[in-house]
């Protein structure tokens, strides 16, 4: 990384652009891994990938591509956006976001080619198990967003999303309304959160340690229950009604995205617009400033007249609600039923996202698609046999997060008041 | 814990402030007034407010917690709350039979069954505490080592799964003369737990990577990593087998047991001890732990006394994750010989991090309060088979007492007991801001 300060104009007097070459580094270094991989070493036969299901509206043919050459195309594609974004950077013009999109998308098109040599890839069935899965992530992936960025470590997704799965298949069952189950789980995780609140802004304890602690109470306590309430009774308290999908006129007609984005539950519809909501309001709204204030600098937001420990409490609270929310998807959404601990390290994904998505709300929905993505994809290679063991493609959501947070490729910077108390003094 | 504080008292970052606070608050010219008051009344708040009292009172409201979700859910407790008004006796009495059937089962896995004749079986279900300890004790004095040194270690996972791939793998595919072999699948599980540990050590000190992402991170990249070493032939699986576990540990790696084959107890938990007395000289008679201990109290203040305060960190999470590797070899040395899983670490790495807070990251606390988390996992599993009652209530009551141990005012608030900030008069304004915020 370089800091220089451009001498072209005389007024630039606080525009110091900080060059940052890691991205162009890391994007050739994974183009030069894709020309060994997939071009050098590619393996011989042809791809198949099968665009449509029977049931589409529209019926498009498979496409069947010869694994090498596609290897060695799309690794000179790559190559190109490498050069550009280095191009960018000399520039000292930003690396966007689009760019990145781009790379990763046909880095992972490159992937599924070389995978697949003499193989059918369905790829509507790949992209509709990864939503599925990315669900539950981006619905932890906001509550992380919402909570770090007005300075409380959010550690307790994991739990968080457990209670939403727990009380919503209760309460689904027990009153035969799904609805009532959502709103059940938003209560639940934010139940969570008010002990998390409580200690870390009332009590002062380190938040890292009450989220630790909550995620084990909550496993605890949901399965203790489940042993003794559910299991007796799974007629009554564990059959929750699942809502069904609901296919959106035209946009669910659209070739290959529209059954994956726009033929899902009304819980995926929710995620939507819960995105796109934290996203303006984080950054459009006298809240969202207030907010990120209160995470950045809570001393200066006192000094304004915010009250920083009341915001941090009902943001962690929000927060709370929209991660149960999102735990609902398990029981309401995929599964059915409530099992025991059947977030499985959910939680922590989701944290994966927050921090690979550098606490930005967008940016983590990605980083949640990426990882839900990838999380399906090994279950799909399972099926095709894969050259890759199924424990690597699993892996990947945590290697990336610790190349993020370690600055390998990129920089991810928490709220500078993450994770720290207020004390007003 | 009455009127000597050492520096060792305050370790955790969230005690810290509270007992930083009454330290700070007790300077010389407060004493007068101390005098004042009555001298036994003094004596009395000082231990009612001490640290001890804490952790029992906070033991005793989690058992209370979890017997009332034990009543809560009793089948029999039910059926009598329906017709509670009209014979209330029978609702009370079926509480009463829940919750004591439930905390003698308890207490008959974990420490004495008087039901078993003989003082030879009376006493096993005490060594079978010992034996789920072991684990729970060296795991817990790593992450406490860690708490000292003011880093956070939620890598026990990782760190244990390494450890017990190392010594097994040493364990089972090795023919070595007996001692050796056993000595050099402990070191290679260590080792291996070690420099688990030391990735995330050496990733702070270089990138200023937060180590609790990165610890929580490789617990899962360590996990799917030894799984498919367990499910690759040639490297952990058992030759002949398609299940992703590893053949039997051979006989020489094997921790001997301590009172023959009808204990379970193994030579680990003398590991254990030794281990605590090692962490506690490493902490009070080294300078290196002079050194973890100072970066943990202010990583500023260590670097401009001349430590290299990075370096540190890769040392300390070195030792941590050598610990917790431990607990690992425990596992698949003494515990499970019979060939192991990728669940073999049986939570023991999230467990350790109660075990430390209830421990309050001293040697001897984290060996105390790794005998009660193992009789109440002994005693669970007694419970689960004689009461039907599930085993998760355990963590419900270990993650209670260690909400509370974290947040003394809120444990005061509910036995109602004196404030230990309210024996001094006014102080600076500045330090009564704070103090008021600690003793709500």
């Amino acid at each position: 990384m370089s800091v220089t300060t451009p001498q072209a104009s005389r007024i630039a007097l606080d525009t110091t652009v900080v060059r940052s070459w890691k991205s162009p580094i890391a994007l050739g270094l994974f183009a030069v891994i894709s020309i060994v991989v997939f071009g050098i070493f590619g393996r011989p036969g042809v791809s198949h990938f099968r665009l449509s299901r029977a049931s589409d509206f529209i019926q498009l043919p498979d496409v069947h591509l010869p694994t090498t050459q596609t290897g060695w195309v799309l690794s000179v594609v790559l190559v190109l956006l490498a050069a550009y974004s280095a191009w960018l950077v000399r520039q000292a013009r930003k690396v966007p976001l689009w760019l990145v999109i781009l790379y990763v998308v046909i880095i992972l098109v490159a992937f599924l080619t070389w995978v697949s040599a003499n193989a059918l890839i369905p790829v509507p069935g790949l992209l509709i198990g990864a939503v599925s899965l990315s669900v539950p992530l981006i619905f932890g992936a906001m509550s992380g967003v919402i909570s770090e960025r007005s300075g409380v470590v959010n550690i307790a997704i994991e739990g968080q999303l457990l209670a939403g799965a727990f009380i919503s298949a209760m309460v689904a069952s027990a009153t035969r309304q799904p609805v009532l189950g959502l709103i059940a789980a938003m209560v639940a995780g934010m139940l969570v959160s008010f002990v998390l609140a409580a200690f870390s802004i009332k009590y002062i304890v380190d938040q890292i340690i009450v989220g630790v602690v909550l995620n084990v109470l909550v496993a605890g306590l949901t399965s203790f229950l489940y042993s003794k309430l559910m299991v007796p009774n799974p007629e009554l308290l564990n059959n929750p009604p699942r809502f069904d999908r609901i296919d959106i006129p035209i946009l669910g007609q659209i070739p290959i995205i529209g059954p994956v984005l726009f033929n899902q539950t009304i819980i995926v519809y929710v995620m939507y617009v819960t995105v796109a909501a934290v996203a303006f309001a984080l950054f459009k709204t006298r809240w969202g400033l207030r907010t990120r204030s209160v995470g950045e600098h809570p001393q200066a937001a006192d000094t304004v007249g915010i009250k920083v420990n009341t915001m941090r409490f009902w943001n962690v609270s929000l927060a709370g609600a929209i991660a149960g929310f999102g735990g609902a998807y398990f029981t309401l959404g995929s599964v059915g039923e409530f099992t025991k601990e059947m977030t499985a390290g959910a939680g922590f994904i989701a944290l994966a996202a927050v921090i690979f998505g550098r606490w930005d709300p967008i940016r983590a929905m990605l980083a949640g698609l990426l990882f839900g993505f990838a999380t399906n994809l090994q279950s799909v290679l399972g099926i095709i046999g894969s050259p890759v063991p199924s424990q690597f493609m699993l892996m990947l959501p945590y290697v990336v997060t610790i190349f993020a947070v370690a600055g390998l490729v990129g920089q991810s910077k928490p709220p500078a008041a993450d994770g720290k108390p207020y004390i007003k003094s | 814990m009455t009127e000597s504080r050492t520096p060792e008292d305050d370790q955790l970052p969230q005690v810290n402030l509270e007992t930083q606070m009454s330290e700070s608050a007790r300077t010389p010219q407060d004493e007068e007034e101390i005098v004042e008051r009555s001298r036994t009344a003094t004596v009395i708040r000082e231990i009612m407010s001490g640290s001890a009292v804490m952790s029992v009172l906070a033991v005793v409201f989690a058992l209370i917690i979890g017997g009332i979700l034990i009543a809560a859910t009793d089948a029999r407790v039910q059926e009598t709350a329906g017709y509670f008004f009209s014979r209330p006796g029978d609702m009370l009495s079926a509480i009463w039979n829940s919750v004591s059937g439930a905390y003698i089962a308890l207490f008959q896995g974990s420490v004495y069954n008087f039901r078993r004749p003989g003082f030879a079986n009376g006493i096993k279900p005490l060594l079978d505490t010992l034996t789920f300890a072991t684990p729970l004790i060296v795991a817990g004095l790593g992450v406490a080592l860690g708490f000292r040194a003011g880093l956070f270690n939620i890598g026990g996972r990782g760190q244990m799964l390494f450890g017990a791939a190392a010594a097994g793998w040493v364990a089972f595919s090795f023919d070595l003369p007996v001692g050796i072999h056993l000595i050099l699948a402990i070191v290679a599980g260590i080792a291996a737990g070690a420099i688990w540990g030391g990735v995330a050590g050496y990733l702070k000190a270089r990138t200023g990577a937060h180590e609790v992402i990165t610890t929580i991170m490789l617990n899962y990249v360590a996990y799917f990593f030894v799984y498919w070493m367990l499910s690759t032939p040639g490297l952990l699986q058992a030759p002949g087998s398609n299940n992703p576990k590893t053949p039997a540990m051979k006989e020489t790696a094997i921790l001997p047991l301590i009172f023959g084959p009808s204990y379970s107890l193994h030579w680990g938990f003398i590991i254990a001890i030794a281990a605590t007395i090692f962490v506690w000289w490493l902490l009070n008679r080294s300078s290196l732990g002079f050194q973890f201990k100072a970066v943990g109290f202010n990583p500023k203040a260590a670097r401009v006394a001349g430590m290299n305060v990075n370096r540190m960190f890769t040392y300390v999470m070195l030792f941590s994750g050598g610990l917790v590797g431990l607990a690992g070899v425990f596992q698949v040395l003494g515990t499970v010989t019979t060939g192991f899983s990728a669940g073999i670490d049986a939570g023991i790495g999230f467990d350790a991090i109660t075990v430390a807070l209830l421990g309050r990251s001293r040697p001897w606390g984290v060996f105390a309060a790794g005998i009660l988390f193992g009789a109440f996992k002994a005693g669970g599993f007694t419970m689960q088979a004689t009461q039907q009652i599930p085993i998760d209530i355990v963590l419900v009551v270990q993650s209670i007492i260690v909400l509370l141990i974290a947040a003394p005012p809120l444990v005061r608030a509910i036995f109602r007991l004196p404030a230990p900030n309210l024996l001094e008069p006014a102080g600076s304004a500045k330090l009564q801001g704070k103090k008021a915020v600690v003793s709500k």
